[in-house]
């Protein structure tokens, strides 16, 4: 079991102790190693606060929660710190230094597994440029390995923060909407190669999506949140229209909602 | 004249004019306590010794033996300046990673640091600020008297201001670079160092860069002024010329002075271009 949540609540990351709203409230979910599942929702339904709870970014204010069948919150700090090397967490804008080189960036995956030295004689000579320009072949990048990342267009860095991932040997894969910066083609290629990875290595793989036919297309178990809560979490087969519905409902029409009173239309000239 | 505008008085007009005046006579006080008096430039007496003086600036002393020696003098002041960032830096380094807030894994987790964390940051902090609270001067002087009239004096007493400097700009520097590639390591598992070296440092590498050199430059500087004190190099020189009056060796001096200046912003300017 990777992941085992049990009415887990987590508060707003600036919140103080004993504020009363919570970011998520009552999440049960478990997850078994090497599942894949995708993560919809409207925005600011918690998704990023999800997988920074499941990353031990995020402290979790009750209930239970395992990782790998461990209490992340329980250990030491220096415990807790090794297990996040086994977990990773792509964010949703790639963290990547403007002024870095794109195999420095990419190789900084490894860095939970080198020690300081390693790491700093990697800075002044790469130390494996061909896992580097492998985890870049696999999305069309090989031949940006020694260019600076602020030479690279938005859509080549969010592929850039993914080969981080591949060249990580996490065994969990959390990955804040891979595709946001990226044209359908490119995003499907991505999903897929992220996917096909996490076959391989028999990782768990979380993504969280704003396109849903995408995340029905592509992932075997749906979980649809929704303001902090787990609406459904079921099968994708299992997802009806009014599922998606419910979980979208206002989202989008808040604004041309025609229960509103009428507003009245104002001209700007210029 | 616009009949409207007589109508229509600047309602802020009376607040500025009283502010004015309030800091005026606030600035009254501070003038006298700094015995400000600057129409003593301009007596009689004064403008004749300045004159002579400063005519004596022209030509700057040139003879062989004078220009051998002045530059012996100057490469020490570098030297001096040199050394003691160096020693400044060996100090500032490990204070900046102990004293910047944003490496803190805990403060990560919880938005809180951890008390063990936050006490050793704040001693970080207060040592910072004793060693750059005394100037290099008063360093050089205490120095000067454990270590003997020379160049040592002020490399150490560099070593000791610079290094509260330094520390505390480059934890400033380090925290306001931004964030969330240093935060995305540490999420993922990286330690503190690696994660300044590889999220942090490419971030920030100009801003260091640029203000360790103009360090280098007030280094040159505060060496001289230390050279007045007995801490040797150019500084040492111009207080024998000065107090000699020989006008031509202080313009010699000072030319060679605004060069190394100049220098100075050119090895920034070249530094930044190729980190920027």
């Amino acid at each position: 079991m990777s992941f085992e949540l049990n009415s887990v609540c987590v508060r707003h990351a600036s919140a103080h102790r004993s504020a009363a709203s919570h970011a998520l409230t009552d999440v049960s979910l478990s997850v078994t190693q090497g599942e894949q599942i995708a993560l919809i929702g409207p925005s600011g339904a918690g998704k990023t606060t999800l997988l920074h709870t499941l990353a031990c970014a995020h402290r979790t204010a009750s209930g239970r929660f395992t990782i790998f069948g461990t209490d992340p919150w329980a250990l030491g700090h220096a415990e807790r710190h090794a297990l996040r090397a086994r977990l990773f967490l792509a964010p949703q804008t790639p963290p990547l230094p403007p002024r870095q080189r794109v195999v420095t960036a990419v190789l900084a995956g490894r860095l939970p597994q080198w020690n300081f030295r390693q790491a700093f004689a990697s800075l002044i000579r790469p130390r494996d440029p061909d896992a580097a320009y492998h985890a870049l072949a696999r999305f069309q990048l090989q031949d940006k390995l020694y260019a600076r990342v602020d030479r690279l267009s938005g859509g080549e860095r969010q592929r850039c923060g993914m080969a981080r991932l591949l060249v990580s040997n996490a065994d969990a894969l959390l990955v804040d909407e891979p595709r946001s910066a990226l044209d359908p083609t490119l995003a499907q290629q991505t999903l897929a190669v992220l996917q096909q990875e996490a076959t391989g290595r028999n990782a768990t793989l979380l993504c969280s999506l704003h396109q849903v036919e995408l995340a029905l297309a592509n992932f075997p178990r749906i979980v649809g949140l929704r303001d902090g809560r787990i609406a459904f979490d079921v099968p994708r087969a299992a997802v009806t229209q009014a599922m998606l519905a419910g979980l979208y409902r206002n989202s989008v029409e808040l604004h041309s909602s025609p229960v509103a009173a009428p507003v009245p239309h104002i001209e700007v000239q210029f | 004249m616009n009949p409207t505008a007589a109508h229509h008085p600047d309602p802020a007009w009376r607040g500025r004019i009283t502010a004015t005046l309030i800091a005026l006579l606030l600035l009254w006080p501070l003038l006298v306590a700094s015995e400000f008096k600057p129409w003593i430039l301009l007596d009689a007496q004064s403008l004749a010794s300045t004159w002579h003086f400063l005519a004596s600036f022209i030509p700057p002393a040139h003879s062989a033996e004078f220009l051998t020696m002045i530059v012996a003098a100057t490469w020490q002041t570098i030297a001096i300046a040199t050394a003691g960032l160096t020693l400044a830096l060996l100090g500032a380094i490990p204070l900046t990673l102990l004293a910047t807030g944003s490496l803190s894994v805990s403060r990560l987790e919880s938005g809180r640091m951890r008390p063990a964390g936050a006490v050793v940051r704040q001693a970080a902090r207060w040592l910072l600020v004793l060693l750059r609270s005394v100037p290099e001067l008063v360093w050089a002087l205490l120095l000067v008297r454990i270590v003997g009239l020379g160049p040592t004096a002020g490399v150490l007493a560099i070593a000791l201001t610079y290094s509260g400097m330094l520390g505390k700009v480059y934890a400033e520097i380090l925290e306001s670079s931004e964030a969330h590639t240093t935060r995305s390591l540490l999420r993922n598992g990286s330690g503190r160092m690696v994660a300044l070296l590889y999220g942090a440092l490419p971030a920030a590498a100009s801003e260091l860069v640029s203000y360790t050199t103009f360090r280098w430059e007030c280094a040159i500087r505060g060496s001289v002024v230390m050279g007045f004190v007995g801490a040797g190099g150019i500084g040492q020189r111009m207080d024998e010329s000065m107090k000699m009056l020989a006008g031509d060796e202080v313009s010699s001096m000072l030319i060679i002075f605004v060069a190394l200046v100049a220098c100075a912003d050119l090895v920034s300017t070249f530094l930044r271009k190729r980190l920027g």
